[in-house]
């Protein structure tokens, strides 16, 4: 046989697969701690769990199971007056506490989350649908590491600014969203409290039990009453959190477009402001990528957290020559990702926060279909009850579709390509956003010039969906501004003089 | 008979041209005795955007020089201005009010304050950017980035210009409506110092006019300048569009110190108020 004719017969040979994922069903193996939740939980103001003035409850739902956990109060503007009484009484003693000694009660929150690490975790999960796996070893984990790390900062803000005395801000209000609860509340509290400001904190409605919970560690550290307090409701009581006049600097995470309700409710106010907004993070490939390390980034990338993820990879962008290669990688791995009861120690895919976060990723995956993508959804069986959505990848997707453009927030991947580095840094950067992106290839040269010409808070290189309190984060363009984490971050929480 | 003096036609510096306003409107100014000085271009929200439309095209290169080639051009801008700073101060005291001593003092300081800044554009990374030990095998780096084109407003304008300018931002300036002639000067000066075109625009005019366009422009990313209560309101209720970065201080509120040398705005901290900060991470393997 000639050698031509024969490499045509080794290329028409079907490469054999070798994948495990889809052969047997895995038994159940549900974690079992106790969340040790209570059946109604009051407000954290002054150091104390005080009964709101209304009286009106609102109910947390577990979103696996659409059944309800505990009753959350709802705090009226009086409330947050209440607790904008309690922080700003305490601000002066607390910003002229010795550094060391603000220091040594974040060190003893980050050891109380450790302490009841579990706890946290199970009532996170529980919450929020994130798989136990995920809070289990990245939130809470990740929570008492910021904790930990500014506790460090809060004796040494001089060495952070040179040639400037930084002078915290007084009283910040922060609201926090719904995709990392008990984290981004760690985010908030840990640098704001290093820098000598109190706070008055707002977590999202769906996901009030682990700040809750958080409350009950502060009263166990013994910080000074009214340091720390924690107002739970809906976007009434955000709006008076953001809106008091006490409130020195706001500090927010949320949609883009409350960010600019925000923006302009505390236009001319003399206000501080610091917002993480949204974002559509492009994920590039080229092709001297190392293409099953890439395969695992886009999967974590985008499917970490049901996609509920601030920086997700959710347009892909990958070079002509591998589309290929990648999408049947990818196809495979997706096929192999375990959707399900958060509960469980072996899900990747938990449930989707909310029933209207679901309806929202519904309908945008439907966009999707009817502007011509192709779509890919692994055959799963979703649980019966609560809010569920099957991993999605979308190929053949254009600039203009909307699953391109749009924060789906959601387990649902867009497939792009590209030809040349220019055209890849033009289609990336095509986006009102810019919080993160991330870059595949072996060439050294080429890392840096993508993270230099991307318009982006953070540029993850042959790696994604990488966190730390050391590292800061945040965004470009109307992805907000402001950084949380490294130094930069606590640069937001002191005036500099 | 005395020799009847040239006297200037006032334009305005933008794009690396002295332009008049689009529409051809002037208004008038007077010297300290309130006699009639010259007529200065009235310039329009379409003079904005188009003074927004060359800072853009001229944003990417004045970003790429490196920060050692923009200390030599901010340090020529100083040389530029020293053998003229009498006609800096003269244009200074066309403000009733204003002694000699003061326009000297003002032109001296600036001078200084632009030397000062010269030696920012290769340092400032150093002290602002870092390398983040993570806790887990990466390299984790932060540097920071200018924003693209930012948009001070009313003088003393170089105090303002300067932080913006060091870190590689280019700059539309509504400059002082009272006092606009030192700017006109300026424009002048700017245009010799070796700084690339349409880095620095000055349009002179009237702020209910103009402040208005700048904060709704989505192409200015930064807003920075002293402005009266409302004009900080409108632009910040305006910046909201397209998430703009304000940090203006409101001048009738508290009074600033712009001689200070560690103030609002002359220190390391201004300079940071105008960048991005960009972390990039890289694993460390085998």
């Amino acid at each position: 046989m000639p050698v031509a004719a024969k490499k045509s017969a080794r290329r028409r040979r079907v490469e054999p697969e070798l994948i495990f994922g889809d052969l047997w069903t895995f038994d159940p193996a549900p974690e079992s701690a106790d969340p040790k939740l209570q059946t109604r939980y009051k407000l954290f103001i002054g150091g104390k769990l005080v009964s709101h003035k209304r009286g009106r409850y609102f109910e947390s739902i577990n979103p696996a199971t659409e059944k309800p956990l505990a009753e959350i109060a709802l705090a009226s503007a009086q409330d947050v007056d209440a607790a904008y009484a309690a922080a700003s009484a305490v601000a002066p003693v607390w910003a002229n506490f010795p550094g060391a000694e603000r220091g040594k009660y974040l060190y003893r929150l980050a050891r109380l989350l450790q302490d009841r690490a579990r706890e946290f975790a199970v009532a996170e999960m529980l919450d929020g649908g994130k798989p136990i796996k995920e809070s289990r070893d990245f939130d809470v984990p990740m929570a008492a590491a910021h904790f930990f790390y500014h506790a460090g900062w809060a004796d040494k803000l001089a060495y952070a600014f040179p040639g400037a005395t930084p002078v915290p801000h007084g009283v910040v209000g922060q609201v926090i969203p719904w995709n990392f609860p008990l984290l981004m509340l760690a985010w908030k509290l840990a640098p704001a409290l290093a820098c000598g400001n109190t706070v008055v904190l707002k977590p999202a409605e769906t996901t009030s039990l682990t700040a809750m919970k958080f409350a009950e560690s502060v009263m166990e550290a013994g910080l000074p009453a009214g340091v720390v307090n924690i107002v739970t409701g809906a976007g009434e009581t955000g709006a008076a959190v953001v809106n008091h006049p006490r409130a020195s600097k706001v500090a927010f995470t949320g949609s883009t477009a409350v960010g600019q309700h925000i923006m302009r409710a505390t236009a001319g106010t003399g206000k501080k402001l610091t917002l993480e907004l949204g974002r559509k993070a492009a994920n590039i490939v080229f092709e001297d990528a190392p293409l099953d390390q890439a395969v695992e980034g886009i999967v974590n990338g985008i499917f970490f957290n049901q996609g509920h993820v601030c920086c997700a990879g959710s347009r892909l962008l990958v070079q002509e020559g591998v589309e290929e290669a990648v999408l049947k990688r990818l196809k495979n791995r997706v096929r192999m990702l375990r959707v399900g009861d958060p509960m469980d120690k072996n899900t990747d895919i938990g449930a989707i926060n909310s029933k209207a976060q679901l309806a929202k990723i519904t309908e945008l995956v439907q966009s999707g279909v009817e502007e011509g993508a192709e779509v890919y959804q692994p055959e799963c069986e979703l649980p019966k009850s609560g809010w569920f959505f099957k991993p999605t990848l979308f190929s053949g997707v254009e600039q203009s579709h909307r699953i391109a453009r749009e924060d789906v927030f959601g387990p649902v991947l867009s497939i792009l390509t590209f030809r040349t580095v220019d055209e890849a840094i033009e289609k990336a950067n095509n986006t009102a956003y810019g919080l993160s992106a991330g870059v595949w290839t072996d060439k050294g040269s080429r890392i840096l010039k993508m993270s230099t010409a991307l318009k982006a808070g953070v540029v993850w290189a042959n790696t994604y969906n990488k966190f730390n309190p050391a590292s800061p984060l945040g965004g470009y363009k109307e992805s907000g501004f402001g950084r949380e984490g490294g130094k930069q971050g606590l640069g937001d929480y002191v005036k500099l003089t | 008979m005395t020799r009847l003096s040239i006297s200037k036609t006032p334009k305005c510096y933008v794009g690396g041209k002295f332009i008049r306003s689009e529409r051809g409107r002037t208004f008038a100014i007077s010297d300290a005795d309130g006699a009639f000085f010259a007529h200065v271009p009235q310039c329009t929200r379409k003079d904005v955007r188009n003074a927004v439309e060359v800072a853009a095209k001229a944003g990417a290169g004045w970003a790429g020089r490196f920060g050692y080639n923009r200390g030599q051009i901010l340090y020529r801008l100083a040389e530029m201005m020293e053998p003229r700073a009498a006609e800096l101060e003269a244009a200074l005291l066309l403000t009733p009010g204003v002694s000699a001593e003061e326009a000297k003092a003002e032109v001296v300081a600036t001078i200084d304050r632009i030397v000062h800044f010269a030696g920012w554009t290769d340092k400032y990374e150093q002290l602002l950017g870092s390398v983040n030990p993570v806790a887990s095998p990466h390299f984790n780096f932060t540097v920071t980035e200018p924003m693209g084109v930012v948009a001070p407003d009313e003088a003393p304008l170089l105090a303002l210009l300067l932080p913006a300018i060091t870190s590689g931002n280019s700059v539309i300036v509504i400059v002082s409506e009272t006092a606009p002639y030192a700017a006109i000067a300026l424009g002048e000066m700017l245009a010799t110092s070796d700084l690339p075109g349409g880095v620095v625009n000055l349009l002179t005019g009237f702020r209910k006019e103009m402040v208005p366009t700048l904060a709704t422009h989505a192409h200015i990313r930064g807003v920075t300048g002293a402005v009266s209560a409302a004009d900080r309101e409108t632009l910040e209720k305006g910046a909201a569009d397209s998430v703009k970065r304000v940090k203006v201080l409101a001048n009738d509120e508290v009074p600033i110190d712009w001689a200070a040398g560690n103030g609002p705005v002359s220190s390391l901290y201004a300079i940071r108020d105008l960048l991005e900060f960009k972390t990039t991470w890289h694993p460390v393997g085998s």
